[in-house]
């Protein structure tokens, strides 16, 4: 696995308190991982601070499971 | 009871009356205070007054910049800011059929859209630590309305509506926010009044006076601390029993 998606992983499972075998690359941050509307910006932010990058609010949307956001930031960074 | 050792506060406004006071009352409970205002020597007053844990952070908040700036000034100079008090204001009073479409933004921009901003700016810091406060000072007249501030009564509804939207948005981060409507208030505004107008005024006041400063800045307290966080989307009537709601 990518040290992007290492260090992805890492953040939902501090934020979300979810066990690490859980964040899967379908694993939706809503249905699957019990985040809320609100979590989801706040991971958003911890992503933009973490790899030191904007993600805008129209990007935000599209990044719903953990795949999405590994792959949204490995194309931004 | 209500101690804010270790709190930081911002407070815009804090050239004023109220704000100097909602300054004091959270210095002497034990926080660390930002001091915003346009006019900077009565905030440098203040600031010398209080000693330590207080910095002057001079802010317009009729420039969308400088209040993007502020809440990153204010967490540059104080570590973060644990509590935000949205107390600055202006008037632009006329009668509405003849009020400005500057008299109205002015009013809007300063009173609601800063508010928005400054605590939009605050919320990151506050969600992370899982703590935060948000005082915002609304009005009697946001209830009531009056003659002639059609702009200030709506911005501070405005207030209202956007401190309960925000308040059931963050509640579950430990965030609160709480709006506060004084009445009329002894301050140098209220001190231009002539006495038969304080005679017409007083009348309407069960409590028979005018508030004092210290009479916000207690609920100030109550709404910042510990004890106030099961309190969220609330707002707290300081007014003498002038309106009852």
């Amino acid at each position: 696995m990518s040290d992007i998606a290492d260090r992805v992983k890492k953040i939902v499972v501090e934020h979300l308190g979810v066990e690490e075998e859980k964040v899967t690359e379908n694993a939706s941050f809503i249905d699957d991982l019990g985040a809320d509307s609100l979590d989801t910006v706040e991971l958003v932010m911890a992503f933009e601070e973490e790899f030191g990058i904007e993600i805008p609010d129209d990007a935000a949307e599209t990044i719903q499971t953990f795949g999405d956001a590994v792959k949204f930031i490995t194309e931004a960074a | 009871m209500f101690d804010l050792t270790g709190k930081t506060a911002l407070i815009t406004g804090a050239s004023g009356g109220i704000g100097a006071e909602i300054a004091r009352v959270l210095h002497g409970a034990g926080a660390t205070v930002g001091l915003s205002g346009t006019r900077i020597e009565p905030l440098e007053t203040l600031a010398a007054e209080l000693g330590a844990r207080a910095f002057v952070l001079p802010c317009n908040l009729s420039d969308a910049a400088a209040v993007e700036e502020l809440p990153k000034q204010a967490i540059a100079a104080m570590g973060s800011v644990d509590i935000l008090v949205n107390n600055a204001g202006i008037t632009r009073d006329g009668l509405m059929m003849r009020m400005s479409d500057e008299d109205w933004e002015q009013v809007i921009d300063v009173n609601l859209t800063s508010t928005f901003r400054l605590s939009r700016g605050v919320l990151r810091g506050m969600m992370k630590t899982r703590w935060g406060r948000i005082v915002n000072i609304s009005s009697i007249v946001g209830t009531g309305g009056n003659p002639g501030q059609a702009n200030y009564a709506a911005a501070k509804a405005g207030i209202v509506g956007m401190s309960k939207s925000l308040a059931a948005e963050v509640a579950t981060r430990g965030v609160t926010v709480n709006c506060i409507a004084p009445g009329f208030i002894a301050t140098a505004m209220t001190d231009k009044l002539n006495d038969e107008q304080r005679e017409r005024l007083l009348v309407k006041i069960p409590a028979g006076r005018m508030g004092e400063v210290r009479d916000i800045a207690a609920a100030v307290l109550y709404l910042a601390s510990d004890e106030g966080g099961y309190v969220t989307g609330s707002t707290l009537h300081v007014n003498g029993g002038m309106t009852m709601v």
